[in-house]
């Protein structure tokens, strides 16, 4: 993974003492809220519902043992022992002071992390596959160039007040793992007549307004990537909407020019600046990608017979390889999830003491380095076949082993109305009734794959909109209230599900999951997943069974009337 | 008022910006003598009658654009860009264009709502004055506000090649 050299250790130096410089004048009235509010929050810090809340960065989602421990550390020391991973790898801490930021930030700093931009209206954190470097299915590793544009993105001089913030993923695979359809700008490496670059899309989002975004360049071969995404982002500073922070977003832009005059704006740009300095070098690529080279894997020799002893005769390991490990690119190895989403546990939460022990299993099994998906679970990357019924045993002692990655109650969820200002409703009870409610693993494993998403409100940071089932929290005459939507999906063939119907009370929800799951079981051929069964029978019977009895339009008003 | 800073010092300003009062409009506006900053509007409007200053101060607003003017920048001495709000960020890249597109030499000057913690990236995109709002440390600013990094990774106006091309 990267390591830092004399630039990239200067620059963050200075960034924690112009923090704690700007955090002085605050404290000293010489800043006030309104002019301190930008600063802070391009260091990741938020004042909310109880406390100000802190997002680390862990750009484009890769970290090491030694990181993980200094958040350990940090969330013991400053916080009560435990964080939260967001959907777009950053750790955030609900119970820092303001006054401690400066320091944490001097401590992240000592093992090359920090909060740079991790909120405001600028270039956020650059996101990625959590497989990318071991995914069976790359096409090119995508850390390289996602490392190049952190370091572009990091104290852009022109673009730190952007009309809104600005997401970047970057995908390397076949089958896109970075949400790249629903991104500011989404980036798909590949190869064109034996040629590397991008293929460009612009203004995706889900929010407010979700859009999928738009292809603006076909190919773009990457040494131009920097010159080509500044040309993108000076059209959209100049013309992004200021008026209306809901309006702001480049994809409200994007849709109000057409993608195609959209486009020739950006190209007209780019003509200034294209083979400019701003070029991308091979000897940049190199040396950056020499950072990310294969580890020293083992050679395997066949299947190793522990292994395969242990999948034969323990049927809760078994399920476990099934739904946890995924295909490695090295034969004799796999990538790990260590699932966040225990039943019972805010999804995406850690405690200080798992990270410590997530931080040693990384040293034991997986040459010391990790990973945060944007499903909010860690990853390890490259483990030995022979090594994962050991590491099974220490992740199951910690509450890591969870085998519902990918199931029902791998629910991805925001923070929700019990931390966070914008929320509209609570989600992690939500996601903890579903969870008791789905609590038996054989049924859950009968379900079979589906990705359950909840947001607490529209801003959409639990990516509702792509789940197939999507929860939203709605805030109704000050009651909280849950808008289902159904057929959303990430990926390739990314979508927005489609709202069933009025929205439900908070008790209702475990029912109403319960209900379209019915409908699913009772209606699949063999080897249909959820989502294949609802694009083959309609959203139509998921409705009628869920709102089946239930008084609506006039019927419900007259029982409102007579109660 | 605004306190000037230029050249890496405070500076007196010898330019006063013609403002527009209710009713004015940019071709009645009467044209005060002396250095005079003009909105873009007016200059547009009155440019033959006011060519023949020997020095032409220009302003423009973020919805305004340099190309617009692109053919008159050799007639201005300074071009000042208002930052209304200070995070309003289209004054950045006005700057960085009329400094890398169109090569202008004189003064670019930021105005508004100019604070502390933006003159490093102010300087970075070729202002080289800056109106300082009222009630600032012009101290602090001059100890601290450009100096804030002592490096950087991207190509901009003072500093044309990113970091990766200046690696030895």
């Amino acid at each position: 993974m990267y390591k830092y050299d004399a630039i990239d250790r200067q620059l963050i130096n200075e960034r924690v003492d112009q923090f704690r410089d700007q955090v002085r004048r605050w404290k000293a009235g010489e800043l006030s809220d309104d002019e301190f509010r930008p600063l802070r929050l391009q260091n990741g810090l938020y004042v909310q519902r109880h406390a100000p809340m802190f997002r680390i960065a862990v750009p484009y989602g890769m970290l090491n043992s030694a990181q993980l421990r200094t958040m350990a550390a940090v969330a013991d020391k400053y916080d009560r022992g435990y964080g939260h991973f967001t959907t777009r790898h950053n750790l955030q801490l609900n119970w820092p002071k303001i006054e401690d930021v400066p320091e944490i930030l001097a401590e992240l700093a000592k093992v090359e992390m920090h909060a740079i931009q991790t909120s405001g209206n600028c270039l956020r954190n650059i996101t990625t596959d959590q497989f990318a470097g071991v995914a069976a299915d790359e096409v090119i590793d995508p850390r390289p160039l996602a490392e190049i544009l952190r370091q572009w993105t990091t104290f852009h001089p022109e673009f730190a007040f952007l009309p809104r913030k600005f997401k970047i993923a970057i995908s390397g695979t076949k089958e896109d793992r970075a949400v790249t359809w629903f991104h500011d700008i989404g980036l798909h490496l590949q190869q064109q007549n034996g040629e590397i670059g991008f293929r460009v899309i612009v203004g995706g989002g889900l929010g407010r307004t979700p859009i999928r975004g738009q292809v603006v360049r076909e190919f773009l071969p990457w040494q131009h990537i920097l010159t080509y995404c500044e040309a993108i982002l000076r059209v959209y500073n100049r013309a992004g909407r200021r008026d209306n922070a809901y309006k702001a977003r480049i994809k409200i832009l994007v849709q109000a020019l057409g993608v195609e005059a959209f486009a020739k704006q950006v190209e007209d740009e780019w003509a200034h600046s294209k083979d400019g300095p701003a070029t991308l070098t091979q000897a940049e690529y190199d040396r950056v990608a020499a950072h990310f080279t294969a580890p020293a894997y083992g050679q395997a020799n066949g299947e190793d017979a522990g292994f395969a002893k242990h999948r034969e005769e323990n049927p809760a390991f078994a399920r476990w390889l099934e739904r946890c490990t995924h295909p490695h690119k090295v034969a004799g190895y796999r990538a790990v999830t260590l699932s966040l989403k225990k039943h019972g546990v805010p999804p995406g939460d850690i405690t200080s003491a798992q990270m410590n022990i997530v931080a040693d299993l990384a040293d034991h099994f997986s040459f010391g380095e990790l990973r945060i998906s944007h499903e909010q679970n860690i990853i390890l990357a490259d483990v030995q076949e022979a090594h994962l019924y050991a590491l099974w045993l220490t992740a199951k002692g910690a509450g890591l082993a969870t085998p519902n990655i990918g199931l029902l109650t791998g629910i991805i969820c925001c923070p929700g109305g019990d931390f966070c200002d914008l929320a509209n409703a609570k989600s992690i009870p939500i996601a903890n009734a579903i969870q008791a409610r789905f609590d038996d693993l054989d049924y859950l494993f009968d379900i079979g794959e589906i990705d359950l998403n909840i947001s607490g409100c529209m801003n959409a940071c639990g990516h509702h909109h792509v789940g197939h089932i999507g929860v939203l929290g709605v805030d109704k005459n000050d009651s909280e209230f849950y808008q289902v939507t159904l057929g959303g999906r990430q990926g390739n063939e990314a979508k927005l599900g489609k709202v069933i119907g009025p929205s439900f009370a908070a008790d209702e929800m475990p029912d109403v999951v319960d209900k379209i799951i019915k409908v699913y079981i009772e209606n699949r051929h063999p080897d249909e997943r959820f989502l294949d069964t609802l694009d083959r029978i309609g959203i139509d019977p998921f409705k009628n069974r869920v709102y089946e009895g239930r008084a609506h339009g006039k019927a419900k008003a007259a029982d409102k009337e007579a109660a | 008022m605004p306190q000037l800073i230029k050249q890496g010092a405070a500076a007196v300003d010898t330019w006063t910006t013609l403002v527009l009062a209710e009713g004015e409009t940019p071709d009645t506006v009467a044209l005060p003598a002396g250095d005079v900053i003009f909105p873009l509007a007016v200059w547009q409007a009155r440019k033959a009658d006011i060519s023949a200053r020997p020095r032409i101060g220009l302003l423009i607003n973020p919805d305004e654009r340099v190309e617009d003017v692109a053919d008159d920048l050799k007639q201005f001495a300074v071009i000042a860009i208002h930052f209304p709000k200070f995070v309003d960020g289209r004054g950045y890249s006005t700057a960085a264009l009329l400094r890398q597109r169109y090569q202008y030499q004189g003064e670019v000057r930021a105005v508004g709502d100019v604070l502390h913690d933006q003159l490093f990236y102010l300087k970075r995109v070729g202002f080289d004055s800056y109106a300082l709002k009222d009630g600032k440390s012009v101290d602090h600013a001059l100890a601290a506000g450009f100096t804030t990094f002592g490096n950087a990774y991207q190509a901009s106006t003072d500093q044309p090649q990113p970091y990766f091309r200046r690696r030895s």
